[in-house]
């Protein structure tokens, strides 16, 4: 356990080294959000018909999705990807650590620490600024803490199934830009799910996605009450457990046949 | 200058040919590329089938504005890559070699690479604004054509204005700045929907200062044959596409005082 630890804190402050890149970061992301706002705001004002969420509630969402942009599965660790490339990954299987858990306990890292970079100034910009607005109540918020863990979580281990494909097709950029594509779509990312037509809503929400925007953002803003959290936490620990199950057989298969790459 | 202009469209060639020789990968970055861009698309449709309405926009009219900006944004996307890449060079200082070629640097830098599999975000562009020129009753003229292509085109020299620019920063800041994507892929977003929906500050901010309304927007208004919200005079709406051109122009310059500014770092 302490090696993990170890891992993930060396990870996490080399990530905090990269703060001019995270500022010019929170810049274009203010940016994309105001145009989304824009957006919503226009077609909010086109229709009196009842929505599924107010628009006051796809404001806060809109910025959650900029701050919280990092967490999704869409970035892959390009430090693992070139050492598959180029064959270190060899290196890899020498460490006495468990290669599964060292590639996920990487990628926590990486990603909450990108986050935070970028979710604190966002928080702060748009809180006070442009229309973000706190949690309705105490419990929401607490439903909200809860369901970004299992987010965290869960985003991770589809992360690590991203990663492995490298291991079978070397050139993984394509696969990596399909499966962000997926996540973006079927998260609630580039739509909220409410919004999408209601044939839909049955199959998006049994896929793992959802977990990982839909779910917290909404408990946040309190279009889903704090109450639903428990039975949509432990859906969000089922998918990630299965996830890393898979994960785990995949690259045990992938190590069997594993023909290092260069010299 | 006949000379600048084959020796770029040799290396052009060499590019293409170098790409080919992975086939496979590059037929899943197109596709890949296809999808990444078209679910901006797929979301559009998704808003205008739960809200019915876009402030009296219609979802084919706004494929026109879509589709306009993204087959122009394609094809500098895919002819800038030398400039994309150009924070790196300045870094490593691989830009003394450029400066000892007798070219201009401009010219060695946008004949880097022709990047093939643009051709993603360029075919979805293009299926959506066929399909929204097809479903709409538009009467078409010879002029009508001629300003959409002339728009285009004013929209593909913008862009690669504004990624000259964002490489000439690199000259100051040895790195070359994500900020610069708000107004690249952010632009592009932008003004997939029409321009009179957004407050007025953000509207006056891409006419005058970054001036993609006059690529898109303005244009696509004649050839829909619809008033502009916004009261802008007819013979503005025709000759807008200009000033992509001008950008550009405007932009090499900038790029000449930087290379003129430029140190190298020495390594």
């Amino acid at each position: 356990m302490k090696a993990y630890r170890a891992i993930i804190s060396a990870r996490f402050r080399m990530f905090l080294q990269y703060r001019a890149a995270a500022i010019a970061g929170v810049g274009t992301q203010l940016f994309f959000g105001l145009v989304l706002i824009m957006i919503y705001e226009a077609f909010y004002r086109s229709s009196s018909a009842p929505k599924p969420m107010s628009y006051p509630q796809v404001v806060t969402y809109v910025w959650l999705g900029q701050a919280f942009l990092a967490m999704l599965p869409w970035y892959t660790d390009y430090e693992i990807y070139g050492l598959i490339r180029t064959g270190a990954v060899a290196y890899e299987l020498l460490r006495p650590v468990d290669l599964y858990a060292f590639w996920y306990c990487r990628i926590l890292a990486s990603r909450s620490a990108s986050t935070l970079l970028r979710a604190v100034p966002i928080f702060l910009i748009a809180g006070l600024f442009l229309g973000l607005r706190p949690p309705p109540t105490l419990a929401s918020a607490a439903a909200w803490a809860l369901a970004m863990l299992g987010a965290l979580l869960l985003g991770c281990s589809i992360s690590v199934l991203t990663m492995l494909s490298l291991l079978w097709t070397t050139s993984g950029l394509g696969i990596t830009q399909l499966v962000s594509t997926v996540v973006l779509v079927l998260s609630g990312m580039s739509v909220p799910l409410p919004l999408f037509p209601d044939w839909a809503r049955p199959i998006l929400d049994v896929l793992p996605f959802r977990g990982l925007v839909d779910v917290p953002f909404r408990l946040y803003n309190g279009s889903l009450p704090p109450e639903e959290v428990l039975p949509l936490f432990l859906q969000q620990l089922a998918w990630t457990a299965g996830l890393v199950l898979l994960g785990r057989w995949l690259l045990g298969r992938g190590m069997r046949r594993l023909v290092v790459q260069g010299g | 200058m006949l000379n600048a202009l084959s020796l770029y469209l040799h290396y052009l060639r060499v590019s293409v040919r170098s790409q080919m020789q992975y086939r496979a990968s590059f037929i899943m970055l197109s596709i890949s590329q296809l999808m990444a861009t078209g679910i901006e698309f797929l979301s559009i449709t998704i808003l205008f089938a739960r809200f019915g309405t876009f402030e009296g926009w219609t979802l084919p009219e706004v494929a026109l504005f879509y589709g306009m900006v993204n087959v122009g944004f394609s094809f500098s996307d895919a002819a800038a890559r030398g400039f994309d890449l150009f924070g790196n060079m300045v870094k490593s200082g691989d830009f003394d070699r450029l400066l000892l070629r007798p070219r201009s640097t401009a010219l060695q830098l946008a004949s880097q690479e022709l990047t093939l599999r643009r051709v993603g975000r360029f075919s979805q562009g293009l299926a959506v604004l066929i399909w929204g020129a097809a479903t709409l009753p538009i009467r078409w003229t010879a002029a009508k054509v001629v300003l959409m292509i002339a728009s285009i085109l004013g929209g593909t020299c913008l862009f690669y204005g504004l990624i000259v620019l964002q490489a000439t920063l690199a000259f100051w800041t040895t790195e070359s700045l994500e900020i610069v994507n708000s107004v690249t892929y952010g632009g592009v977003q932008t003004v997939q929907y029409p321009l009179a929906v957004y407050q007025r500050w953000f509207q006056r901010f891409f006419i005058y200062i970054i001036p993609l309304a006059c690529v898109n927007y303005f244009p696509v208004l004649v050839i829909l044959g619809r008033d502009d919200p916004l009261g802008s005079p007819m013979l503005l709406r025709w000759v807008a596409p200009v000033a992509g051109l001008l950008f550009l122009v405007g932009a090499l310059q900038v790029w000449k005082l930087g290379v003129r500014h430029y140190t190298s770092t020495g390594s």
